[in-house]
């Protein structure tokens, strides 16, 4: 969004990667305006608790990029901590999408489902995720399960519920086509209902992430884990280490953004031809 | 054969749409329907797909009653644009309905390309509907319905958003269809000539509630051609006819009155 307007008030000067050079400049500008605030501020002050931005990468660099060339400098410790959070957050998110789109679905294509589990599907996904761990810690075996388990039960009811939407709202004529060209029950789903859904599936997904990001940390705070960057928040606490602390900060956000642009590409790219169409 | 008796649809809101509508269709004839707007010819040819279970009366394709929708029909909605995918090609518009006849993808590609020609359109393959004008929607959603090679084929408005030229082409592409492919065809149209052109039979519906106000056989020769026929004095005595009725004139052959005093 910003960026297109900002590339359209540029798009008189230069050819389209000199507008995408000065389009991004335009958009870090304020970042690095921040960032130099927050060194200037944080050297005036002279406080422990915020140690300047400088600092921080560094120390993100020693603990995570110091490793050889043949690793991408990914050193020993990145594989240690950051691997085993995006693991289980992946997994977490991608067992919330099957389960998540298959059950929306079948519960927005069939009426009646939808209205006897709606209240109690909105029900769940109100509660927050934080709250259901400790029972998660009773149920499931500490460690990886317990905190995949958090992950999909915060990542699931949005999916879910954005799926059925889709999947009920799907354009009667387009329906009464599929019903009157007679697909089947399978093409139906792959060639009408899926693709239009899928807009509400992308918002859905959007959510999802960010939940699973959360949920992948807070999961970590808990005792029964080993590794992880929420482990190393923890460990970092206990031991005052607060440039580790703020690392691990700056990585999440990071992380974070880095994910939700992947993801907005690849819905831009998917979800192209939808929005024409639906314009058009 | 079709046979429609006693045929009554009133929608989910109480509002009646047709009230004992009877018409019987042999096969291979092409019937054209007209009628005022609103008064029930898209919801004749819903029931007839078997897309809307209709409230009352019986249809029967072939001796046997339709349930659901039946093998072998093909429909071109009035609503031609919201009946495209707009996130396939044109070409995997057209072909899509072809994934049931068990043929394979060069085929399908081949038959959708085919038909795409036909309706003028042989470039169009590769774009999405939403880059065409209505009109080459309207003709891409034609030729889906040919593509399929039905036996039965239901035609709401198929030529509301053409130019008159593209307009005859199709008239007269689908009396070729309908005479090569011994196709049964129900068209619903708002031009009285078009109705009397394409139509082996012109069957003229009341005001809403719908009934059969007038039913009339067209004879003029199966073999028609845009200038000849349309002045042809059978044609132009024809048009004349529909143009009354359609307005609400009585028809001719006596029972009128009767038939008449029944909707009110
Ligand atoms: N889904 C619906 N629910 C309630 N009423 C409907 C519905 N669809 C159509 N109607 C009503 O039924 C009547 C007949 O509608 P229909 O679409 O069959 O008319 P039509 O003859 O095709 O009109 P047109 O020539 O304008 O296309 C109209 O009065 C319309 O308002
Ligand atoms: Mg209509």
């Amino acid at each position: 969004m910003t960026a297109a307007t900002l590339g359209a008030g540029t798009a008189r000067r230069g050819g389209p990667a000199g507008r995408a050079a000065r389009g991004l400049l335009h958009r870090l500008l304020p970042l690095v305006l921040l960032i130099a605030g927050w060194e200037a501020a944080t050297r005036a002050s002279d406080s422990p608790f915020f140690p300047p931005p400088s600092q921080i990468v560094r120390r993100m660099r020693d603990m995570w990029l110091s490793g050889p060339a043949n690793h991408l400098y990914f050193s020993a410790e990145a594989g240690d901590s950051i691997m085993p959070s995006l693991g289980r957050m992946f997994l977490g998110l991608a067992l919330s999408v099957v389960v998540g789109v298959l059950l929306g679905l079948a519960l927005g294509r069939s009426e009646q489902a939808l209205a006897y589990l709606e209240p109690l599907l909105q029900f769940c996904r109100v509660i927050p995720p934080p709250t259901l761990v400790p029972v998660f810690i009773v149920l499931f075996d500490l460690g990886t399960q317990m905190q995949v388990a958090s992950i999909i039960f915060s990542a699931i009811w949005p999916i879910l519920l954005n799926t059925a939407d889709g999947a009920r709202s799907v354009d009667p004529v387009q329906m009464a086509t599929a019903q009157a060209f007679r697909l089947s029950a399978v093409q139906r789903l792959r060639f009408v209902i899926i693709p239009s859904a899928l807009p509400k599936i992308f918002a859905g997904l959007r959510l999802a992430l960010s939940l699973a990001l959360i949920l992948m940390v807070f999961s970590e705070l808990l005792p029964g884990t080993s590794d992880g960057l929420g482990f190393e928040l923890t460990n970092a606490q206990s031991q005052s280490d607060l440039p580790t602390i703020w690392s691990v900060i700056v990585l999440l956000g990071i992380l974070g953004y880095l994910f939700n642009t992947i993801l907005l590409a690849v819905e831009r790219r998917i979800l192209a031809k939808h929005r024409a169409g639906a314009k058009g | 054969m079709l046979q429609i008796t006693g045929l009554t649809h009133s929608y989910a809101d109480g509002h009646l749409a047709l009230d004992g509508l009877d018409l019987t269709v042999p096969d291979g004839e092409l019937v054209s329907i007209v009628g005022p707007s609103g008064c029930g010819k898209s919801t004749l040819l819903r029931c007839t797909a078997g897309l809307i279970r209709p409230t009352g009366g019986r249809l029967t394709l072939n001796g046997a009653p339709i349930g659901g929708v039946p093998d072998d029909l093909a429909v071109v909605f009035q609503d031609y644009s919201r009946s495209l995918f707009p996130w396939l090609t044109v070409r995997d518009n057209v072909a899509l309905p072809l994934r049931r006849r068990g043929k394979s993808r060069a085929e399908r590609r081949a038959a959708a390309q085919e038909a795409l020609e036909s309706v003028g359109l042989p470039d169009a393959g590769r774009k999405y509907p939403w880059q065409l004008s209505g009109g080459m929607q309207q003709r891409v959603s034609i030729a889906r319905a040919l593509a399929y090679r039905p036996s039965l084929m239901l035609m709401d408005e198929p030529f509301g958003s053409v130019d008159a030229q593209t307009r005859e082409d199709l008239e007269d592409l689908v009396l070729q269809v309908h005479r090569n492919e011994k196709m049964t065809i129900l068209l619903v149209t708002h031009d009285i000539d078009e109705s009397v052109y394409v139509g082996d039979r012109v069957v003229v519906l009341n005001r809403s509630p719908a009934r059969v106000h007038a039913d009339l056989p067209v004879s003029l020769p199966a073999v028609r051609d845009q200038i000849g026929t349309r002045s042809d004095p059978e044609f132009v005595r024809l048009r004349a006819e529909v143009g009354r009725l359609v307005r609400g004139g009585a028809k001719v052959a006596g029972a009128a009155p009767a038939d008449a005093d029944r909707g009110t």
